[in-house]
Order: structure tokens, then sequence, then C-alpha cells
């Protein structure tokens, strides 16, 4: 993974003594809460319900063991000992004090870690897939990349306080994970007849209070100019994005109001500017950044091996775990883990310092030393020899972090939600809870197959329901807390937004809700079909007669 | 003391500021509330305003973007005598300076009006007028301007800073220099850090 050179390691330090000195004027009153705002949070930090969050910037998803153990420690030093892991791949701390800020990202420093532009109208954090550089059906590995633009963006000038947040994702596969298509940019690499790494990009994706897919505007970008076409295209948002409604201010809007096709004139008569300006990307540049990427020093390994394939035959434990938690590889002999932080009845996307210090030990041990956070909340292990997997899975299951529930109805995507976060309208982390003590049962599970439920406590929708199979949103009506239900969501290259089943329901209505959504689709389903897929050919209809049924006979009991 | 800032100093300010005289500002009802209006790039500003607006007989003078362009003509004396600066606020359009006005070194003073901390507009204008413009004079940010956003104006070519009054414009200027070395290329620095310094 990308390691800092003396000018990384200067400008992070130089952002912590900023950083305390923005603090200090804010603590001493010479910064007024106004002010104090937005630097705050462009260093990511939220003043909650209960307390600050610190959102720490876990660059595209990739962490060292040692950067794991001391989030482990800081987690343990200033919060409550744990922490929790964001679907843009960063991790939160739930209890930090706004005074110890400062000694915080000193820690992070000394790590290769900060906080820079976790939050704030600003250029975000990068995100890519989890599997970047190792899954098989991988064209271009897009870590490289992400690190260059990661290095643009940061205090980026002119994009410094731009309109409304901004969010660029990268893939380089066939199979989209890295969600591109819900981004204010989204980039996809590929290898064009030339043979040469192309870019193709849609912008004005996003989820929040109005859904919508981006679009795609430009078919064919040669990678050296990914950073000036970037650069006209956030120029052209910061001239003519709305500035006087927070709720119309993200790119999406401006695009929709312009259309593509007056965009794209736009961002093409900027770009005839800035084309071959400095950031244009040289081929020595991308070769040293790519170089902390190189391929791991794998072993050769034969494809099989035997005492795994024992073990898998003899415990079946060991084996719906391998089902699930297992990924393909594309060395021969190596498998990808995932290491579930989707425990039934725990809040989604949660570590202890404790499981934080165990996955470290694991990667050190068992996969380079480093490991990936996933949009899903849950921590990878990328390059797990397979005669080493029984040992992780032993001690993975002996800390809780074995559940054999990945891409399944119980791996549920969930924000923070009204326990913690102030814009919330309603909890989320009881109800996924709640469902996920509904689904208990393993092999009913198992049998439900791949489904993707994601829940929103509030319109923002960071945890992206409009793109789950199913959806939930929390709402406020009245001053009680309520949630609509939608299905049909899905993300990759078929993404698809999902529709709203209708009126919205009371918290413990919630586990039955989904129980009977569930009933429709196994009621229904051919051989094969996923949920998802039983919703497409379906439509909301069944689903909605069931659910909206089985409501009306319970208040004609009452 | 002086609150102006230019070329890494404080400095005294010899500009004298024309202003549009006020007028009510227009507030219309949407869905029963009360919204305010300023969309990019609306023109709130009323030819009436423009012709009452008065200009100082003597010395240098910081005219509105709007009444320089309108009554250009009885300007051009003061002009070639170097007497006359612009002033912009960030909604208004640039390019409408530009389709009137070729050289615009014909100005030694150029300045952007931030209303509010948050509205980085201002940064996209300073690159525009010196990369694109051609622009070479002084640059100066005045309004919501506190030295946090002192780093970020220096880098998209501003060289002028007026610090909000109740600040000290003598503690605002360490913050020109927050960070040493940056990523990218930009106004100031043109070359990336790749382009810089040798990185292994």
């Amino acid at each position: 993974m990308y390691k800092y050179d003396e000018i990384d390691q200067q400008l992070v330090d130089e952002r912590v003594a900023q950083y305390r000195d923005q603090t200090r004027r804010f603590l001493t009153g010479e910064l007024s809460e106004e002010e104090f705002r937005p630097l705050r949070l462009q260093n990511g930090l939220y003043i909650q319900r209960h307390a600050p969050m610190l959102r720490i910037a876990v660059p595209y998803g990739m962490l060292s063991s040692k950067q794991l153990h001391k989030l482990a420690d800081i987690a343990e030093r200033y919060d409550r000992s744990y922490g929790h892991f964001s679907t843009r791949q960063n991790m939160q701390l739930n209890w930090p004090k706004l005074e110890q800020i400062p000694d915080i990202l000193a820690e992070l420093a000394t790590v290769e870690m900060h906080a820079i532009q976790t939050s704030g109208n600003c250029i975000r954090n990068i995100t890519t897939d989890q599997f970047a550089g190792i899954a098989p059906d991988e064209v271009v590995d897009p870590r490289a990349m992400a690190e260059v633009i990661r290095q643009w963006s940061t205090f980026h000038p002119e994009f410094a306080l731009l309109p409304r947040k901004f969010k660029i994702a990268v893939s380089g596969t066939k199979q989209d994970r890295a969600v591109v298509q819900m981004h204010d940019i989204g980039m996809e690499f590929y290898l064009d007849g030339a043979n040469k790494v192309a870019i193709k990009v849609w912008v004005g994706g996003g989820l929040g209070r109005t859904p919508i897919l981006g679009s795609v505007i430009n078919e064919h970008l040669e990678w050296q100019h990914a950073l000036t076409y970037c650069e006209a295209i956030v120029r052209v948002y910061n001239l003519h994005g709305r500035r006087d409604n927070s709720y119309k201010a993200r790119i999406k809007i401006l695009v929709k109001a312009l259309g593509i096709d007056e965009f794209r004139k736009q961002v093409d008569a900027e770009w005839s500017h800035l084309k071959d300006t400095p950031n244009t990307i040289t081929e020595e540049e991308l070769a040293r950044v790519a170089q902390h990427f190189a391929v791991m020093p794998y072993d050769n390994l034969p494809v099989n091996n035997a005492s795994f394939e024992a073990e898998v035959a003899n415990n079946a434990a060991f084996a719906a775990w391998v089902k699930r938690c297992v990924h393909a590889h594309k060395q021969s002999g190596y498998r990808a883990v995932t290491l579930s932080l989707k425990p039934h009845g725990k809040a989604p996307g949660d570590a202890s310092s404790e499981q934080m210090h165990v996955v470290a030990d694991l990667a050190a041990q068992y996969s380079f030393g480093e490991l990936r956070v996933s949009h899903e909340q849950n921590l990878i292990l990328a390059d797990v020899q397979l005669g080493n997997l029984f040992a992780v899975w032993q001690q993975a299951r002996a800390h809780g972090l074995a559940t054999p529930n990945i891409g399944l109805l119980t791996d549920i995507i969930c924000c923070p939600g009204g326990d913690f976060c102030s814009l919330a309208n309603a909890k989320s982390i009881p109800i996924a809870e709640a469902i996920q003590m509904q689904f208990d049962n393993l092999d009913y599970l198992h049998d439900i197959g791949e489904l993707e439920l994601n829940i929103s406590g509030c319109m923002n929708a960071c945890g992206h329901h409009h793109v789950g199979h199913i959806g939930i949103l929390g709402v406020d009506k009245d001053g009680s807390e309520w949630y609509q239900v939608s299905i049909g969501g899905k993300q990759g290259n078929d993404a698809s937004l999902s529709s709203v089943i209708g009126p919205s329901f009371a918290a413990e209505e919630m586990p039955g809700v989904v129980q009977r959504l569930i009933d429709v689709y196994i009621d229904q389903r051919t051989p094969e079909e996923l949920f998802i897929d039983t919703v497409r050919r379906l439509g909301v209809a069944p689903f909605k007669a069931h659910v909206y049924a089985a409501k009306e006979t319970e208040a004609s009991h009452v | 003391m002086s609150n102006l800032i230019y070329q890494n100093a404080i400095a005294t300010d010899d500009w004298t500021l024309v202003e549009l005289p006020k007028i009510e500002k227009v507030v219309r009802m949407q869905a029963g509330k009360v919204v305010q209006f300023h969309l990019t790039g609306e023109s709130t500003i009323s030819a009436t305003q423009i012709t009452d607006t008065v200009i100082p007989p003597n010395g240098l003078v910081l005219l509105p973007m709007s009444v320089y362009i309108a009554r250009k003509a009885s300007l051009e004396n003061r002009v070639a005598k170097q007497e006359v600066g612009i002033w912009l606020a960030t909604h208004e359009r640039l390019e409408t300076l530009i389709e009137v006005e070729a050289d615009l070194n014909r100005f030694p003073l150029i300045t952007v009006f931030v209303e509010r901390f948050s509205d980085g507009r201002i940064f996209s204008l300073g690159n525009l007028l010196r990369t694109r413009y051609g622009y070479n004079n002084t640059l100066r940010a005045f309004g919501d301007v506190l030295r946090d956003q002192l780093y970020f104006l220096k880098r998209s070519g501003f060289d002028s800073y007026l610090i909000r009054a109740d600040r000290n414009a003598q503690e605002a200027l360490s913050s020109l220099n927050d960070f040493t070395r940056p990523y990218q290329g930009a106004v100031d620095e043109k070359l990336p850090v790749w382009r810089r310094v040798s990185r292994k």
C-alpha cells in the first residue's frame, strides 16, 4: 500500500498544527461556533447528539496492521474502546472530546493517517472496490490512480469550499463493486481498443434526498487527463452549483437542471483550457505511485489444498463460513476473506478495540500486514493462503468476527442513525438488530440467499437505502419515528433505485414486514432466482399486497 | 491599524470603495414561506442603482463592475491615469467584464467581494482572472475574509486580502504559509509536486 515520503508526512504534520491552532481559537472564543463549523467539518469533526464524532480517513479503504493497532489504541484511550466503520470505508469515533482532537490527529499522523476532508463541502475520501488488485475479474488496478486523485484533491485550493460535499469513486472491474454510478464523479478504468488504460466517466450520481444514478459524461478519457478533466467538472460545479439551498446544492441537481449534454458542453469548454496543463499525470508519477501497489510476494501454490478441503468436508460451520466469507483471488492458492462486522444483534460496522487488535494481528500473520474496509462495512484480509483459512476462521470466530452472513440478509448496511447522529429522523441500529434477530437461523438465512438490506436514519441516505434490494428509511412523523420500506434497488453495473411499497411502519413492525417480504419471495421464486430478480420480475405489487394485507388483518383483530 | 495584507505584509489602503446605493431587498413568497432569491448569476442590480452611484471625482476609486461596464465611456480618462479599480461579487459573471475590456491590466486593482466565508466561488474567479484572462496586477479579496481562507486564496492567485474588520490581520499573516509543499499545481505554484521534486 502507499507509504508516505517526507512530503506527505510534512503535509499531515502541518495539518495537525493548523487544526490545533483552529481548535485553540475556537476554545478561546476567537472563532464563533459558525466560523469554526466549516473548519472542524473539513477535519471530520461533527457535533453530534451526545458528543462530537470524528471521522478518520481510510483512503480507498486500505489499512496496514500498524494503522489498525493505532486506531484500536486511540479508540481505547480517547473513546469507549470501539470504532464504527462507515459506508465510505472510513472509521468513526463516536465519543471523542473536542479539545482532544488535535492530540488524536497527532497520533494518527505517526502512522500516516489523518482526518482531512472527511466531511464538509469539499472533495471527500476516494472510494473503490475492496477487492482492488486481487479480484479475478479486474482489468485495471485502480488504487494507484485513487492515490494520485487523493493527493490532487487534498487541499486543492480552488475546490476548498464547494457548494456541497463531493464524492469520487473509482473502479477497474467489469462487475462494478464501487457503486461508481452513485457518486458525484464515478470513474471506471478499462483497456481501450489500443490496449491503453482509459476511463469511462460518470457525473451527477448520488443518493440523499434526490436519488439519481450518474450520467456518462465521457466514454473514453485517457488516464493522463484524469485530474485536469476533474478540474473542469468541479470548476463548472463550483461556479454554477446552487448555494442558496443546501438540499439543491449537489452536482446532480446542476447536471439535471442543465441536462447532461449542456453540462458536458460546459465541461468541454472549460477543459479546452485545462487540458495538458501541469496537473496532467505523467507516466513517471503513475509508476512511482503504482510501485506501492505492486503484486504481493506470493508463494507459488497449487490450485487445491488437501487439508483445507478436508476441513470443509468435516466441519459444517467452517464450510458455511467459506461459502459466504471467502472470495476468489487472482493468485492460485490464495483467497480473500471478509471478517463480518455484522454479528446478529450488534450495531453493523462496529468493532471493539480488542477486535481491531485481533484483525490487525491476523493481517500481520496471514495477509502481508494489510487489510481493507469495504463500503458494506466489513473488514477484508485480501491475501490469505488456502491452508491458513481454517486458522483464520478459528481466531476470527473466537472474537465474533466470523458470522457467515456476507451478502445475506443480515449483512445489513446501516448508518449510525438517531442513536448518535443529530441529522437522523429515526434510529437505525435497533432496527438492524431486530431484523438480524428475526433471521438468526443460519440455515434459513442461507436458504433466502443473497440479499442486500440497507438502512438509513434519514434522507441523507448514509445507509444507501435507495440501492438496497430492501431499503429502509427512517422518517419523522409528528415527532415519532417511522420507517418507509422500498424494494428493488441494486448496486453494480445494472444499478437501480428502489420503489417505496406504501405507507411507513412503526419500529416494532419492521422485523415482521421484512419477514413478509421474504415470505412472498420464498413462495414465488423460481429455482436459482435471487430476491432482487423476483422483485424485478414481479414488480412491487405482490409484495405490497402481502405486507399490507397482514397489517389489515392484525388491525381487524385489535 | 490597517487590516489590509499585501504581499505578505500589512499595508495601507489607498483606494476608496464605491458601493451601489442600497435598495430594498427583493423578498418573494413561496409556498407560504419567505424565500430570498440569490441564485447563481442572478442580476440584482438595477439601472437606477448604476446611474445613482456616486463616484468621487478624485483619487483611486474601486468601482462596482456593473457601474464600470455601464459608464465606461465617461471613465476612460481616469482609467488612463490608473485611478480605476474594479470590484465584483462572487455571483457576478466575470465574462461580462471580459466582453467589454480586452486588457484587464488597465486596472491596477481588481477585488472580489465574498459575502460568506463558505463561498468558494472566489477561488475559481481568482484562478480564471490569473490564468485565462491574463490579469497581472493586484488581486484582492474582501468581505468575509478570515485567516483560514488565506492559504487557498493565495494559491488561487490573490496577493492582497482585506481581513474582516473585527479580526487581527497581523495574526492572520501566518496562515498564508499553513502548508509548505502543496501536492497539486495551482496559480501561485503552477507545477504539481511530482514535477517540482524527484519523489522516490
